[in-house]
């Protein structure tokens, strides 16, 4: 450590360090380690920056709605395909491995997308017809994030037994990590490629879905400007309805992908965080924009793990609120700025 | 009106009458209420008492609340600035008075005598807490007020947890987690059997506990900031927040330097929180990073948006009810589950449903004359006098 | 037209993993080839003294019984029990809950003349809500001895309370040192606490074990840090400086901490915190490569421990001031509660029995009751009883727990 201390135990007592000698020795694996956390706040983050690009509303609910996958991948393994919750991995081959844990995503995939559409049928619609006030919405989602929370914490337990209350749910893991190859002095285990890669080809896909596919051409339209779109023939509702639900299935993926990386971490409150990491990303790399949100994804793992390291772990999170602080205080636009709606040549 | 209309106005005929009241007769209204309230952990009726928990202490709690939720109300529900980080402040309050008085503290000012000693140190540290606080709320601001809407409502949601996790993590000055013990409080009414006064938590048998003490002084806080804000709301600067409320571009077109407003109404408001903030540190005496997390500030939110955005005595009444309920349904169970583990959830519904069918609050604020009010509805309403015709 | 084409990509890819899907289904139930449910358990191996060295477990007298001598006689009086009952920490009241009722309804079942109830007071283990709930307890004029706060923090805010009303409040779970410096004559603590666990088991670690290089890590929390601060003092240089890592409650991913952790190659690893935490962080360290042993305390002995980490935690070593549930305890326990009993059961069996052995013998007020529980001592399932006159127990034996 850099600096000396007066005594043990004003030291110890964890203030802020300044260890760049720690960074530069970690350089490589903190980057890596970024990378696989930035690929899933780039998947979550998703979901904010396109809700918000159509209707200028920060769905805070969708921390929940990725919790809320997290759950359904674990159903699916534990009681569609049978596994035992142990806590140790089970060895499958990579073929049937590949096979489970996509069948999983699905299922997390299929949770998240139906609870997002629920969301906005049941909480954001009905507030819509009363053209309520910004604010308005952002209290809903609030509520419902609430809601969300609890029912898996208190409720659940009684109608799946085993499932929801305060611990978290014994993990059924099915990639035992190990290390695949080096760069430079990094590790890179089986878990870290699945991840990246896994988030790469979702993310292809949905820049593919958003700018070259005609709803994704629809959403672009009513983000830019709804009543024009409603008089060129789109139909607003719709298209809402589909951004939510790209958002969820998007959202149940990362959590499929979080589960992967944190066995322990299906918990009721486990979204929350992450939740926040995410719509900092999204701000970071530009709201309403979703290469942005992308971008920024990538970017905050990143940082929050250079963070780790300079700082001190105990300072991880406040990198984050730090970085979204500084965002909009000066660039509240972010980084590729741009809005949804700019058309592109 | 609509059924829901009719349904979620339980107050609307009594605010008829209570507007047609002249201002003395409000004034002896409100004495009585307020002596009511006073009396009322004493001579608690069954129907209201808390088993679990003792009354007083729920009550001193409210008490705290109240006075956040109408500081809150200021930000929110005057000057229509989303602030969801508005623990941060409550924190700074809290910490300033641990700070200062605690022995963990490296900042400990307590003395023998002079205005430090203990019996006075609380009471020296209030005003300290208010400006120290008021002077955070200007730090916030500044950068953060050119933001509108959404954007400010995150800018503050992550100055309250950068507040919480440097209380957390900045262990050399405020002790981490392990929290500041043994703050000042103050010393009234000391006596063989209570050594340490009325107020210290040795005061805690019968119904004038030290909770019901509490109670009292922040019963006695909440009427002196209501008078405060109720005069600010009667004001030129009232009148811009209202403008700036209702339409931010148009208030500024009209000359109302719109930014110095929304300053002014964001210091206000946390001087008020670390008013409370004070308060709560007094009566817990331990002072530790965990009770000001986000969770607290959206259950302060809820209070003001539940009791009426703008309307001060609304949003004393959605305090009482956040703090109240839990607290009665403690221990009792329904179908196998505690009540008073689901308050998240009800509270999280009570913001959904409300949001829908009510979203200005159960006691919202009336768009009314603001000066001269009353005066001016008897003119319009007395009939023309009768004039000869020309003929 | 290129939507179509994508679409029909979409269809057919998703039409081909569902087909998969259901010929994956069809196969039998995947057997648990090698990775079977873990059967590690906590086992109890040794208990130690302040200098770390090993002691033979007391097999002098018998542990006390509650039921006494079935002839005890008492005007209707009751014994309150406060801590978490509810919430994200309710496992740990709960337990000592369980305890002490154990320990009454036997007594009760015994001694016909003389019932004795049983208050319990959810205090959710925040300080705040401790204060107003104090007061609830304290007003009771039948309530005459307590079992808890279980929570430090929440006896810190209330042990004023107690000792102006001179009601004897006993913890079974509060370790933080600087609760017995306060006066307050009416505390007791049921167990040794951090700033005795601590240098017993870093002793333990350096003298007896030997270890020369190890990380210590903290969750940030009262109890973590305190007892982390208090194993990096005693160890000294063997604390490698290189990895004091703070992590925080709640965290799950410890990357940077096992990167530093493989940085530095120490012997062993210790963490003071909670389970929730404790088991990721082993699990991640093995991953990592970690290949010492890891160690932890009474936060980390849990069952849930075992549960969530899986075949990583065997060999782990955990240190706790509780003693094993053994014998008839552990029996009576899970016959009446249907699970095993817990991190602190066998404190709130111990202290319950002490009170109503205090009321058998006469003590029916609360300064009685306090003279009693001051003079007493007598052996418990856990441990010896006796205390000094600021509330900590005279003999401070720590509990060495293996996984395996």
């Amino acid at each position: 450590m850099i600096h000396e201390c007066v005594d043990q135990y004003a030291c110890l007592a964890a203030n802020i360090n300044f260890n760049l000698e720690g960074l530069r020795i970690g350089f490589w694996q903190l980057t890596i380690d970024g990378l696989s956390w930035g690929a899933i706040y780039a998947l979550v983050a998703v979901g904010y920056t396109l809700v918000f690009g159509v209707l200028r509303l920060i769905n805070f609910a969708h921390s929940e709605i990725f919790m809320l996958g997290m759950f359904g991948a674990y159903f699916a393994l534990d009681v569609i395909m049978g596994f035992t919750p142990s806590g140790n991995a089970y060895n499958k081959g990579i073929a049937l491995t590949v096979l489970y844990l996509g069948l999983a995503m699905l299922f997390a995939m299929l949770v998240s997308g139906s609870a997002a559409v629920g969301l906005e049928f049941v909480a954001y619609r009905p507030l819509r017809r009363r053209n309520a006030r910004s604010l308005t919405f952002l209290i809903t989602a609030i509520g419902a994030s609430f809601v969300m929370q609890e029912f898996v914490h208190f409720i659940l337990p009684h109608i799946i037994k085993g499932y929801g209350g305060s611990n978290a749910q014994q993990p059924i893991i099915l990639v035992q990590p190990k290390t695949q190859f080096h760069i430079f002095s990094a590790t890179v285990s089986n878990v870290t490629i699945v991840i990246i890669v896994a988030a790469l080809i979702f993310a292809i896909l949905t820049d593919f879905a958003i700018n070259r596919t005609k709803f994704g051409r629809g959403i672009r339209a009513v983000a830019q400007d709804s009543t024009t779109a409603t008089l060129m023939g789109v139909s607003r509702e719709r298209i809402i309805m589909t951004t939510f639900l790209i958002g969820g299935l998007l959202a149940g993926a990362a959590a499929l992908l979080y589960t992967l990386k944190v066995p322990q971490g299906i918990i009721y409150s486990g979204g929350f965080l992450l939740g926040i990491k995410a719509f900092s990303a999204a701000v970071l790399g530009g709201i309403g924009n979703l290469r942005g949100a992308l971008l920024g994804g990538l970017l905050l793992g990143i940082m929050e793990n250079y963070g780790q390291a300079v700082f001190g772990t105990q300072w991880r999170d406040v990198v984050a609120f730090v970085l979204l602080v500084l965002v909009l205080l000066f660039r509240p636009t972010g980084i590729l700025g741009e809005s949804l709606g700019k058309a592109r040549a | 009106m609509s059924v829901t209309n009719r349904l979620l106005a339980p107050g609307d005929r009594l605010r008829e009458w209570w507007s047609g009241l002249s201002r003395v007769q409000k004034w002896a209204f409100g004495i009585l209420l307020f002596g009511a309230l006073a009396l009322l952990p004493l001579y608690t009726p069954p129907f209201l008492d808390t088993p679990g928990i003792s009354f007083g202490g729920t009550l001193a709690q409210f008490a705290m609340v109240a006075i956040i939720a109408i500081g809150l109300n200021v930000v929110v529900g005057q000057a229509g600035l989303l602030d969801l980080g508005y623990v941060g402040f409550y924190a700074v309050g809290a910490y300033t008075v641990a700070l200062l008085t605690s022995p963990n503290s490296p900042w400990n000012k307590v003395t023998d005598t002079g205005p430090f000693s203990a019996p006075w140190a609380w009471l020296s540290c209030v005003p300290l807490a208010m400006a120290i606080t008021a002077l955070a709320g200007l730090i916030l601001g500044i950068p953060t007020l050119r933001l509108r809407g959404d954007y400010l409502a995150i800018v503050t949601l992550g100055f309250g947890e950068v507040i919480r996790l440097m209380a957390d993590n900045l262990s050399d000055i405020t002790n981490g987690p392990r929290g500041l013990s043994r703050v000042a409080f103050p010393r009234l009414g000391e006596s063989d059997k209570l050594p340490e006064g009325v107020f210290s938590n040795g005061n805690s048998s019968g119904h004038a506990n030290y909770g019901t003490w509490w109670f009292w002084l922040g019963l006695v806080l909440i009427v002196v900031i209501l008078l405060l804000v109720g005069n600010l709301e009667r004001s030129r600067v009232g009148r811009a927040w209202v403008a700036i409320r209702e339409d931010e571009d148009a208030a500024e077109v009209m000359g109302v330097n719109t930014f110095r407003f929304k300053l002014w109404a964001f210091v206000m408001g946390a001087a008020i929180g670390g008013l409370s903030g004070a308060l709560y540190a007094g009566q817990v005496q331990y002072v530790a990073p965990p009770s000001f997390n986000i969770i607290n500030s959206m259950l302060f939110l809820c209070a003001v948006v539940l009791g009426g955005q703008g309307n001060k005595l609304g949003v004393i009444f959605g305090a009482f009810i956040i703090v109240y309920l839990p607290n009665r349904l403690l221990g009792v169970h329904f179908l196998g589950i505690n009540m008073g583990d689901l308050k998240y959830l009800f509270f999280g519904l009570a913001l959904v449903v409300m949001m829908i069918f009510r979203p200005e609050g159960l006691f919202p604020a009336r768009a009314q004359l603001l000066a001269y009010g009353k005066a001016a509805r008897d003119w319009l309403r007395t009939p023309p006098v009768e004039k000869d015709p020309a003929t | 037209m290129r939507g179509r084409v994508a679409r029909n990509v979409f269809a057919l890819g998703s039409a081909g993993l569902v087909v998969l899907g259901i010929a994956g289904c069809n196969q039998s139930k995947p057997e648990e080839g090698g990775t079977a449910q873990t059967d590690l358990k906590i086992v109890e191996q040794v208990q130690i003294d302040e200098q770390g060295k090993e002691v033979k477990a007391d097999q002098a007298a018998d542990a006390a019984d509650p039921a006494g001598d079935g002839k005890a006689t008492c005007p209707p009086v009751s014994i309150a029990m406060a801590g978490a009952l509810n919430g994200p920490d309710a496992a740990l009241g709960i337990n000592i809950k369980n305890g002490v009722q154990l320990a009454i309804d036997k007594h009760n079942a015994a001694n016909k003349g003389c019932q004795v109830q049983l208050k319990p007071f959810d205090t959710e283990g925040d300080p705040q809500k401790a204060t107003a709930i104090a007061p609830q307890i304290v007003d009771d004029q039948y309530t005459i001895g307590l079992v808890g706060p279980a929570f430090s923090g929440e006896t810190k805010a209330t042990g004023t309370v107690f000792d102006q009303a001179g009601l004897v409040a006993t913890t079974a779970s509060a370790t933080n040192p600087t609760l017995s410096e306060n006066g307050w004559k009416t505390f007791f603590r049921g167990l040794a606490n951090d700033a005795v666990q601590g240098p017993a088991v870093a002793n333990y670690l350096k003298n007896t074990l030997g270890y020369k290089k190890i990380c210590v890590i903290d969750d940030s929390t009262d109890y973590g840090l305190g007892l982390a601060s208090a194993v990096r003092t005693t160890l000294g240089p063997i604390a490698d400086s290189g990895c004091n890592i703070s992590v925080k409650k709640g965290d799950k991913d410890f990357s940077a901490a096992v990167t530093q952790v493989k940085g530095i190659s120490p012997d062993a690893v210790f963490y003071g915190g909670y389970y929730s935490e404790a088991a990721p962080l082993t699990q991640q360290l093995k991953d990592g490569g970690f290949t010492g042993t890891f160690v932890s305390a009474d936060g980390t002995k849990d069952p849930e421990y075992v549960k969530q980490g899986g075949e990583a935690t065997k060999g782990a070593i955990l240190s706790c001031p509780c003693g094993p549930a053994t014998g008839s305890f552990a029996d009576e326990y899970k016959k009446k509660f249907n699970t095993d009993a817990g991190t602190y059961s066998a404190e709130g069996y111990d202290l319950g029995t002490i009170l109503v052995k205090g009321i058998d013998s006469g003590a029916i007020t609360r300064p009685a009751l306090l003279d009693f529980v001051k003079n007493y001592n007598g052996q418990g399932t856990a441990r010896k009883y006796q205390w000094t006159p600021t509330g900590e127990l005279t003999t401070n034996l720590i509990w060495i727990f293996k996984v395996q």
